[in-house]
């Protein structure tokens, strides 16, 4: 990462600068700015490296799967298990769609861990996007499977009538700070990971041969621990949709 | 760490609202020479980016270096929210329509053949037991025809044995009856004789002491009172 910062034109150690968004193709369509940024190519990438893993090692569609097959399998039982656990079969309609946010969200927040590459996952906006997509897809469907009684989410059964203005006001805000909360973490936990190596990397470098084994050797388990979370928070974000696509879905309260 | 980047936000966003006016024009005339043909399209693109960072190193916006948190850059957003919504459906159409059916359908195959093979597995071992059982049936079968006759040439031998036993006993017992008869009569004359010499020698003895001629009934009823007098 120290290389990083050399090319990156002797700003220091900004450790903010590896979030910064390069529009490698300038475009403008409509007075819209789609540039291709370095955003997109790793969106690409991330695209290119899901689908290699889950269609190509399938081409041989072996009895007994080799190892690539084996991770394709696996991580299609690990989110099925997960949707059917969560949001019960009925859920099951949504495996594709949960799916695929998994493991993009798997595959960008690992391909960030890769020295020079850019972790599409440490945006707010890309998470934010995502979250809405799930809020307002769940949304949806909690009204077309229940219609007006999906309002009844808002006002828990069994609780005293003095109450319930209070608790339907409480249980709005939660409802709503869904995508915020859920955005947020993915984007809080990316930024602050990758920030957090890079001043230590910066540590290495400032205290040098003598000194800069001490931040050397905490970064080591740093990047331990960031793989871990990266792993995690993909987990998280997909068990938080079933979570409350099963609120939708069923309405258990 | 929390007070820097909020100041520096604060900074960032004016860089950037700067940025979008500086650049908007200069990105739309890239759009339109980008049209005409690929050279010229190349050389407007190093053009304008050349003038992005005049402009920048005019307004004295240092990209990197601010310290502003790129996050925030909102002329960032419409880029970034456009190649996610591509890609994001194009992955889902990729995982929806070809990867999931088919690891599943490679999953469902494979348990089928899997409960396929435990049910070939399960009649086998029916079959084997099966054949097991007749061929333990058989076993005791024969065991048991075996043992029946062994123990019918046991029993023929014991009565044929037994009756050729008992002949043979029959005719010991008459041989021991016949040499009975046999040493008694022996006896019965021996004993006539021992009579007889006794009386004979009793006459003579009467004779020789008395000077009397005893009758031989007269002995022989001396000799008979004397036997029973022993007895008693």
């Amino acid at each position: 990462m120290a290389a990083e910062n050399a090319s990156g034109g002797g700003h220091g150690f900004d450790p903010m600068h590896q979030f910064e968004i390069q529009r490698i193709l300038p475009l403008n369509i409509g007075g819209l700015d789609v540039s291709f940024t370095n955003s997109a190519l790793f969106m690409v990438i991330v695209v290119i490296a899901v689908s290699l893993m889950t269609i190509a090692s399938m081409s041989g569609r072996a009895l007994v799967p080799g190892r690539m097959q084996s991770i394709a399998e696996l991580s299609y039982e690990f989110v099925a298990n997960m949707v059917r656990e969560n949001a019960g079969s009925a859920g099951m309609k949504f495996f594709p769609f949960v799916f695929t946010l998994f493991m993009f969200i798997l595959f960008a927040n690992m391909i960030g861990m890769i020295p020079f590459s850019f972790t599409v996952t440490s945006h707010i906006i890309v998470t934010f996007v995502l979250a809405l997509v799930v809020f307002v897809g769940v949304t949806i469907v909690g009204f077309i499977k229940h219609g007006a009684g999906f309002l009844r989410l808002f006002a828990p059964s069994g609780a005293p009538m003095v109450l319930m203005p209070l608790l339907i006001v409480i249980e709005v805000i939660s409802y709503l700070t869904r995508p915020v909360s859920l955005s947020v973490r993915l984007f809080a936990n990316m930024l602050a990971g990758h920030t957090m190596l890079k001043v230590f990397a910066s540590f290495v470098v400032m205290l040098g041969v003598w000194g800069g084994w001490l931040p050397l050797a905490a970064m080591v388990a740093f990047t331990g621990l960031e793989f871990l979370v990266a792993f995690l928070q993909a987990y998280v974000f997909a068990i938080l949709t079933c979570i409350y696509l099963n609120d939708a879905l069923h309405m258990h309260h | 760490m929390v007070s820097d980047s909020g100041q520096s936000f604060g900074a960032g966003q004016i860089s950037g609202a700067e940025q979008l006016a500086g650049s908007g024009p200069t990105f739309i005339l890239a759009a339109s020479t980008n049209s005409h043909g690929d050279e010229d399209g190349s050389v407007s693109q190093n053009l304008i980016q050349s003038e992005d960072t005049e402009i920048s190193e005019a307004l004295g916006v240092d990209d990197h270096g601010s310290g502003g948190m790129p996050q925030f850059d909102f002329t960032t957003y419409s880029p970034q929210i456009v190649w996610l919504v591509i890609c994001f459906v194009v992955l889902y159409v990729l995982m929806a329509r070809i990867a999931l059916p088919r690891i599943g359908t490679v999953i469902e195959h494979r348990r089928d053949r899997i409960a396929n093979d435990l049910d070939a597995a399960a009649r086998l071992k029916e079959e084997t037991d099966e054949v097991i059982a007749a061929y333990e049936a058989e076993l005791a079968e024969a065991r048991g025809r075996a043992h029946q006759i062994a123990s019918e040439t046991r029993d023929k031998l014991e009565t044929e044995l037994g009756k050729e036993r008992m002949e043979t006993e029959a005719a010991l017992a008459k041989k021991t009856e016949a040499a009975e008869a046999r040493i008694a009569e022996t006896k019965a004359k021996a004993l006539a004789e021992v009579d007889q010499a006794a009386a004979d020698a009793a006459g003579d003895i009467v004779t020789a002491l008395t000077g009397l001629t005893a009758t031989k009934a007269e002995i022989d009823q001396a000799i008979v009172d004397a036997r029973s007098g022993d007895r008693a």
